[in-house]
């Protein structure tokens, strides 16, 4: 059993995990992930790991309610734990000194960028960060972002914070400005990271996008998590999760990431059904 | 060396023996079987089992022996059955294999020990297979007060790690424990056992079966880590020079699954074998939304292969409500490399075999899932470098049938995890581990065995490959201490 050390919401339904897992801490490079379980009858999910601490022995994580399995963990609190947890999993994010970086992140891969800018910014590159949001309650780890690079941006959808509009437009923004970023790196929703990529393409830049395909395994014996990259089969476990954004089968990967769409929403109704009468009879009790 | 015969229990003139027919195994009723995962086989009854061992005619060189991989006296349990010393011909053949309730259930005997029979020269041979699987079972449920206990050896002050918990790893553990080595046993995935919990389904191994085995071999002092990936959480060098492991074994099993690489391989509802099993075996998807990983429930599914995992996979996808479950293989059934068994327990579960028929191209519809499959029908030309007749496509032969799902069991390649992340231990150009006979891998100190060095084969001969494995690693750390001194 893997004990939770902290548990906060940052955002709506979003919640940070700093998890007890000193072996995981000590070895895991930016860019990788964690698989685990949440209960015993659970199934196995891919998270990135966000931040760790070798001295202290924790990792930390971000989740983001969606489904069945992420609502779930999201009830835990501190001092619960997890049923498993393995890693770190996944080749670390390649890492040198292009010149500018820039991070274009939405979502909850904000927080998955935050070691991939730290570690680009170590190894000397000028790093700018794009975030982007529907809405500015949306949009999670821009102050431990700005204290890492050298200029934060944002976007959301509704104009509520930062330019209104989209991450790409915040990318033409720069590149109007006469800034062309030797080296981009995507995380965030696949359609995000497919619009970034698809605009990089014909400026030539290179770009690097973090894939969440389905999982099982997560270690390289299943082949859930087959994607098309440069029209060759690739496993996402074990030849990434990081990837050249120009040769990414975006809609095919799109299209395998709602394979199981009708079944989770069973699977995440089952589970407020249940969440629903524990209510219930809580409640009861207290009235008695 | 001359074997010393067993003393003779059988109380049946020989001249008789050969009269006694060969004893069914009772088994479940196929149409109740194929809506459930209980176990198929049900196993011999004690009077069975005893008439089935009095089938032995105690040959003077018995040839069985030599069939075994892992040469289990069978002789000699034999006559103990005969004697209806149940525990003690458990006992007998545990001198050889740790894992007989498992061995007896999963091992190709008719290509083994029961293929060398001398009965089954003219007659059917005896049922060494079933024998030994009823008297694993029957330990495993009477044998605790009368089984021997387990006498800890000295500790020989030396620390072994085993680097999965299949097969090969359970056989090097029970193996080296013995020896009063620290034995650790790493596993990735968070339930021991390997291919035998995440690919042989629940109606051919109940579970039970396997997590008794492991609790044995704990009893025994050996210690399971499960959720460690070698080579991401700790790698080889780490375990060897930070936390002072003297030996590691390296039994990681098959790796990723092989495709056809035809278009339409990567579309919803087409699944590798592995993917497919270890969805319904390992995370239980076919007791789905009760358990939470999500499993395809498929109206009309073929199954590509002919090996002994489409079986599992075809008969998994019956067992899930499938109206069509269909064997599609590209050679006859003469070829194929499944179990007899297995192809016999499909056929009477209501599984169609398309033999002689090849997958060109699965089509998908707009939302990315298959809804057909274009085939080929094919003929057998000349044999080819594995022996068998090698398939040609006949012309003007394609075809479209309506699928909707697809499980590809054309076998496994290895795992990178080891190539990349300890590039000093040799590897082929399949990706597999480099080991000599008895095991030893390019790195000192470092053995592998099972399928990360042969590719995929059985469970048997990776305990076997696991057992020269142990006596190598043994010797290995006795010439250690003998070199410190």
């Amino acid at each position: 059993m893997y004990k939770i050390l902290k548990a906060d919401f940052i955002a709506p339904n979003v919640k940070s995990f700093v998890i007890e897992a000193p072996l995981i801490a000590k070895k895991r490079q930016a860019g990788q992930f964690v698989m685990l379980r949440v209960h015993d009858k659970g199934e196995r999910i891919p998270i990135t790991i966000a931040d760790s601490s070798s001295e202290e022995g924790w990792i930390s994580i971000i989740v983001q309610g969606l489904g069945k399995t992420s609502a779930h963990m999201n009830t835990l609190e501190a001092g619960d734990h997890l049923q498993d947890l393995v890693g770190p999993l996944g080749l670390p994010t390649h890492i040198e000194n292009w010149g500018t970086l820039v991070c274009i992140s939405g979502g909850v891969g904000t927080a998955e960028a935050l070691p991939i800018a730290a570690a680009g910014k170590a190894a000397g590159n000028r790093v700018i960060s794009i975030i982007g949001a529907r809405h500015k309650d949306l949009i999670i780890a821009e102050n431990q972002m700005a204290e890492l690079v050298d200029e934060v941006r944002i976007s959301t959808d509704d104009g509520s914070a930062g330019r209104h509009g989209l991450v790409t437009d915040v990318l033409q923004d720069l590149m109007n400005e006469g800034i062309t970023p030797d080296m981009i790196v995507a995380i965030g929703p696949l359609p995000m990271m497919a619009a970034v990529s698809n605009q990089t393409k014909e400026d030539g830049i290179p770009t690097m996008v973090s894939l969440n395909a389905i999982m099982v395994d997560g270690t390289g014996m299943c082949g859930a998590c087959r994607a098309t990259v440069g029209g060759k089969t690739v496993f996402v476990c074990v030849d990434g999760p990081e990837f050249d954004g120009h040769q990414v089968d975006f809609k095919e990967l799109g299209m395998r990431q709602k394979m199981y769409k009708k079944q989770e929403a069973e699977s995440h109704k089952c589970f407020l059904e249940r969440q629903m009468k524990k209510l219930k009879a809580e409640q009861l009790a207290e009235g008695v | 060396m001359k074997r010393e015969k067993p003393q003779s229990f059988n109380s049946v003139p020989i001249k008789e023996r050969l009269t006694i027919p060969r004893q069914d195994m009772p088994e479940q009723d196929a149409l109740l079987r194929s809506t459930n995962f209980l176990e198929v086989n049900l196993g011999f009854t004690p009077e069975q089992a005893v008439i089935e061992a009095q089938r032995c005619i105690e040959c003077a060189s018995p040839t069985c022996m030599d069939g075994c991989p892992v040469n289990i006296k069978i002789p000699d349990f034999i006559q103990l059955i005969c004697k209806e010393d149940f525990v003690g011909a458990a006992e007998k053949i545990k001198e050889d294999n740790s894992l007989p309730a498992i061995c007896g259930r999963v091992c190709p005997q008719e290509t083994q020990c029961e293929q060398v029979c001398v009965v089954g020269k003219r007659f059917e041979p005896v049922a060494i297979g079933r024998l030994e699987r009823f008297v694993a079972d029957y330990a495993m449920e009477h044998g605790s007060d009368t089984t021997p206990v387990f006498q800890k050896p000295e500790p020989s002050g030396q620390k072994v790690a085993i680097v999965g918990s299949g097969p090969a790893g359970l056989a090097v553990a029970s193996d080296l424990i013995k020896e009063g080595h620290e034995v650790t046993v790493f596993e990735a995935l968070h339930e021991f056992g390997g291919v035998l919990v995440y690919g042989i389904p629940e109606f051919r191994l109940p579970k039970a079966i396997l997590r008794e085995e492991v609790a044995n071999l704990e009893t025994k002092g050996v210690k399971f880590i499960k959720n460690f990936i070698v080579g991401r959480t700790m790698t080889i060098q780490e375990l060897m020079n930070d936390e002072g492991y003297d030996a590691v074994f390296l039994g990681l099993g098959a790796g990723l699954p092989r495709f056809m690489n035809i278009p339409g391989e990567n579309l919803n509802g087409v699944y590798s074998a592995n993917e497919f099993l270890t969805r319904s075996n390992l995370m239980r998807g076919y007791e789905f939304p009760e358990w939470d990983t999500p499993l395809y429930r498929a109206k009309h599914a073929i199954i590509v292969g002919g090996g002994n995992t489409a079986m599992d996979a075809v008969r998994t996808a019956k067992r899930l409500g499938a109206d069509e479950a269909s064997i599609v293989y590209r050679r006859s059934e003469e070829e194929m490399p499944a179990r007899n068994e297995e192809i016999h327990h499909a056929k009477e579960e209501g599984v169609k075999f398309m033999n002689l028929v090849n997958p060109i191209e699965f089509i998908g519809d707009e939302q990315g899932s298959v809804v057909a499959a274009k085939c080929l029908r094919m003929e057998l030309g000349e044999p080819d470098d594995s022996g068998r007749r090698r398939p040609i496509p006949m012309e003007g032969s394609e075809f479209v049938m309506d699928v909707d799902m697809v499980v590809i069991a054309v076998g496994n390649g290895s795992n990178p995890l080891i190539s990349q992340t300890t590039p000093e231990i040799e590897t082929n150009k399949w990706g597999n581990i480099v080991a000599d006979d008895d095991g030893r891998t390019s790195m000192e100190g470092v053995f592998a065995g099972g399928d990360i060095v042969s590719g995929g084969a059985t469970v048997i001969l990776a305990m076997g490959a696991g057992r020269k494995s142990a006596a190598a690693i043994s010797e290995y750390l006795k010439a250690k201490v003998g070199s410190v001194v």
